[in-house]
């Protein structure tokens, strides 16, 4: 891992551009920007092209002899194939709405960051080779040839881009360079520049069904450790079902929520609400991962992983399925799962057993986001809560990025929280809902070596706390996706320090009065419930 | 490089009409040819644009978000900026294409003490607004060319648009609203680093060319003035398929027409193409309603997985030892 500069040495940003114009200027690939590239052996698991070894600061890539002709293949193919993607290289007029929008030119002041230009960089090779006047005018007509440097440049921006969205908000067409960053991570898939922070998870969702590569008797173990956990803290033995046959509800969450605190309290927080409501559910071993590492590589990749949703859905003969608080999971199960891997016609409608209330906005992939399920709950006083028990926190909440701008979900998590806690307080306008900053490591860029990108990346978000942080004393960040809660807490540590990050259902979770509970003195976390005279504020 | 490159570009393109003074062939190919070929490039490359986007089927739905979605009754869904139905999505790109909504979102990002601040910026969409209606209203004055007699709605529209009677004959406000917002376009490209950093040649040009064609006309009505009559003999007589180029139209007529003849004729190979994109963006124009309905993506196709056979095949054992229950013993 690269030396990280300190916060003030980071924020020496200057928007001011080179004097050298950006199709002359190569790019360098500086430590702690860039993440590794993917072993071999991972890429061989999943059957992808050239596995070898190499890495991205080497002069020779061994890219395969022909690797022009396949770059050039796959983008007329994509032209074809995504109306988006032939649209995004026409009609942009580089009006630079979108310029100061990414969280990562706002971080890092590279202009190639700048979402009008990031796309540039394939639209000059667009212009080159598949438009008439780029061919004729050349450079003048801002076309330019695909070389060894272009395809580097690529990798480094396209692995600088977390696919977050912010940028298409502003654009008066709507160009979303998520789309655009999507494809031209396919192209460089097609020679084998990837990185190993997405195939590595990839393929180990391809083989065990999650990322971390937990096998079955791991993920039971984990879960059962979490069942100890919540009867010491609260004297209640909860039960872990586990591919469970004939279960109404198959319940899929990022596996990031077994593993990695904070996740593991949000997780804890679903076993102890799914237990108190009585459901009839089940955890599958086999789809134990909602989010999806192939939608940061390639759409059949994204596809691949996928499947095993609807497929495990149809072995166990459940109803309807319940996804936990995961950003990029739910960008795919909004927007593709229906359409790679439907129709899911031998599910049913999705009905609440406890409120009786229709999903009818899932009427067709039968799936349903666990805040939308749990808001309905309360809605219909199903829960006890104290939100009290959650005094001690002051909480602020983060849209992620996914739910937020590929699905519009806003009210339900913060109809939640407001229920569970009493200190709630909004970031400013311009950093929330639709215009929420990302956490800085989405899309898989959210590995160490890259700590200088992420932190850099991360630094509108960050600020965006700090402002609450320092007018209301926020000292809890509440997000739904659990790659923010990997990356936000070293986020958290490295701009503002003092907040802690949480998932909106480990809040719940504190604030449930569970039927038959002992007198609860801490939170999940083991910490005390009350603050004590005296006691050090968290 | 790329200003001046686009500068000279138009330069250029004014003298070809210029040198071409005393040409016997002036009239018939400025007045005659280039028209109708740039009209008939104009056409024929917008559609044959259009269609090739068409053909490129929209296997996802992708629409961005802007507002709540549709759920649970008790939330108050954004019914434009997150459609969930045609009604919604029709509001969405009506409010977007009349009213550059998206662009009125605008902020702008400045450091402060090395803390980013995000201030409002409305000037670009104040600029483009004006700088797009504008054009249409002179577009629809120049109907009063065309067409004989003229319909009663473009003397209203002109008469609207002298309303306030400056000058002999009347200055059009939007020929003035016209110029200031192309002026504006061009100076923001030039002055702002990041702007000038990002602008091609292809940014450029068309603005000059455009500034080409309102100055143009606004010396060739306030200044070097033509003959009107006879710009409207040769204009009827386009449409009529039975051109006549009349004598002694004027000179800087032949300037501005071969400008706009330019524009016309570069329109589908350019950037301008936003102009028909903007209807085709599946971020705008789809209806958020992905978990609602099933969308059929025409080239889909079977991938290979991970079977829950192969799966079980290969953790069995840690499976029966963990408890777990698996399907073959």
């Amino acid at each position: 891992m690269a030396k990280i500069l300190k916060p003030d040495e980071l924020t020496q940003i200057n928007f001011e551009p080179p004097r050298t114009g950006w199709m002359n200027t190569p790019v360098e690939f500086r430590p702690g920007t860039w993440c590794y590239s993917a072993a071999p052996k991972n890429l061989k698991y999943l059957d992808l092209p050239n596995p070898r070894e190499w890495q991205p600061s080497d002069a020779d890539w061994k890219l395969p002899a022909n690797w022009k002709e396949i770059i050039l293949e796959g983008f007329k193919e994509r032209l074809e194939k995504y109306r988006s993607f032939r649209l995004f290289m026409d009609i942009c007029v580089r009006c630079g709405a979108c310029a100061d929008k990414c969280h990562f030119f706002i971080g890092s002041g590279d202009p190639k960051n700048m979402p009008v230009l990031r796309a540039e960089l394939l639209r000059s090779v667009y212009r080159r080779y598949f438009t008439t006047s780029g061919k004729i005018m050349g450079k003048l007509g801002g076309a330019r040839e695909l070389t060894v440097d272009v395809l580097k440049e690529w990798f480094y921006y396209f692995y600088q881009c977390t696919a977050c969205r912010r940028c298409s908000v502003f654009c008066p067409y709507g160009i979303d360079q998520a789309e655009i960053t999507m494809i031209g991570r396919e192209l460089l898939n097609l020679v084998g520049c990837n990185i190993n922070w997405i195939i590595e998870p990839a393929a180990n969702c391809f083989r065990t069904g999650n990322h971390l590569g937990l096998q079955p008797h791991a993920i039971k173990d984990m879960l059962d450790f979490f069942a100890d956990d919540i009867e010491d803290r609260t004297g209640i033995r909860v039960e872990v079902p586990i591919n469970k046959k004939g279960a109404e509800i198959l319940f899929v969450t990022p596996s990031g929520d077994l593993f990695a605190d904070p996740g593991t309290f949000t997780c804890m927080g679903y076993l102890m609400l799914f237990h108190e409501i009585g459901l009839d559910y089940t955890w599958s071993t086999y789809a134990s991962e909602g989010g999806n590492f192939g939608l940061f590589s390639s759409h059949e990749l994204m596809k691949r992983l996928n499947a095993k949703i609807y497929d495990e859905a149809r072995r166990l003969g459940v109803k309807w399925i319940l996804g936990g608080e995961c950003g990029h999971m739910w960008r795919v199960l909004h927007q593709y799962m229906d359409t790679m891997n439907g129709p899911a016609d031998f599910l049913e409608e999705p009905v609440s057993p406890l409120t009786g209330t229709k999903f009818e906005n899932a009427r067709s992939t039968k799936m349903v986001h666990i805040t939308e399920f749990t808001a309905d709950l309360i809605r219909h006083n199903q829960l006890q809560l104290d939100p009290s028990r959650n005094d001690r926190l002051k909480v602020t909440f983060h849209d992620s990025c996914n739910p937020a701008r590929a699905m519009g979900l806003f009210e339900e998590p913060r109809y939640v929280i407001k229920k569970v806690c009493n200190h709630f307080y909004e970031m400013p306008e311009n950093t929330i809902r639709e215009q929420t900053f990302c956490c800085g490591g989405g899309a898989g860029l959210g590995t160490d070596e890259n700590m200088e990108m992420r932190m850099r990346g991360g630094f509108p978000r960050a600020n965006a706390v700090k402002f609450v942080q320092e007018k209301h004393g926020v000292n809890r960040l509440a997000c739904i996706c659990a790659i923010d809660r990997a990356t936000l807490h070293s986020l958290m540590e490295y701009w503002v320090p003092g907040v802690e990050v949480t998932g909106v259902h480990e809040m719940v979770a504190n604030a449930l009065m569970m039927k038959g509970e002992k007198e609860r003195t801490t939170d999940l976390r083991g910490q005390p419930l009350q603050k004590m005279e005296g006691s050090e504020d968290v | 490089m790329n200003v001046w490159f686009s500068l000279l570009a138009v330069i250029i393109l004014v003298l070809i009409p210029l040198g071409a003074v005393g040409g016997a062939s002036l009239g018939y190919l400025f007045g005659i040819v280039i028209p109708y070929t740039a009209f008939g490039a104009f056409l024929c490359g917008f559609i044959y644009r259009v269609f090739q986007w068409g053909r490129s089927p929209v296997p996802f739905r992708i629409p961005t978000t802007c507002g709540q979605q549709k759920s649970l009754p008790w939330i108050k869904a954004s019914f434009f900026d997150n459609p969930s139905n045609g009604v919604g999505v029709f509001g969405r790109m009506a409010l977007e294409i009349l009213l550059f909504r998206s662009l009125f979102r605008n902020t702008k990002v400045e450091l402060m003490g090395q803390r980013p601040v995000y201030g409002g910026a409305k000037w670009l969409w104040l600029a483009g607004l004006t700088f797009h209606w504008s054009f249409l209203f002179v577009l629809l004055r120049h109907l009063r060319f065309f067409t004989t007699p003229m319909p009663s709605w473009v003397d209203i529209l002109t008469k609207m648009d002298g309303f306030f009677e400056v000058g002999v004959p009347t200055l059009f406000l939007t020929d003035a609203a016209l110029l200031l917002a192309v002026a504006y376009l061009f100076l923001r490209r030039v002055v702002i680093p990041q702007l000038r950093y990002i602008s091609l040649p292809a940014d450029y040009f068309p603005l000059f060319l455009i500034l080409g064609v309102v100055l143009s006309g606004i010396l060739m009505r306030h200044f070097y003035k033509v003959d009107l009559f006879r710009v409207k003999e040769l204009a009827s007589g386009w449409f009529r398929f039975t051109p006549v180029v009349p004598d002694g139209i004027g000179l800087p007529f032949y300037v501005h027409l071969f400008l706009v003849c330019v524009l016309l004729a570069y329109f589908p190979m350019s950037k301008l193409m936003h102009m028909g994109g903007v209807f085709l963006s599946p971020t705008r124009n789809l209806a958020n309603n992905s978990r609602t309905r099933r969308h059929i993506n025409p080239w889909n196709y079977p991938v290979k997985v991970h079977t829950y056979e192969e799966y079980e095949d290969e953790f069995r054992d840690k499976m029966k030892a963990a408890g777990l229950p698996v399907e073959k013993e």
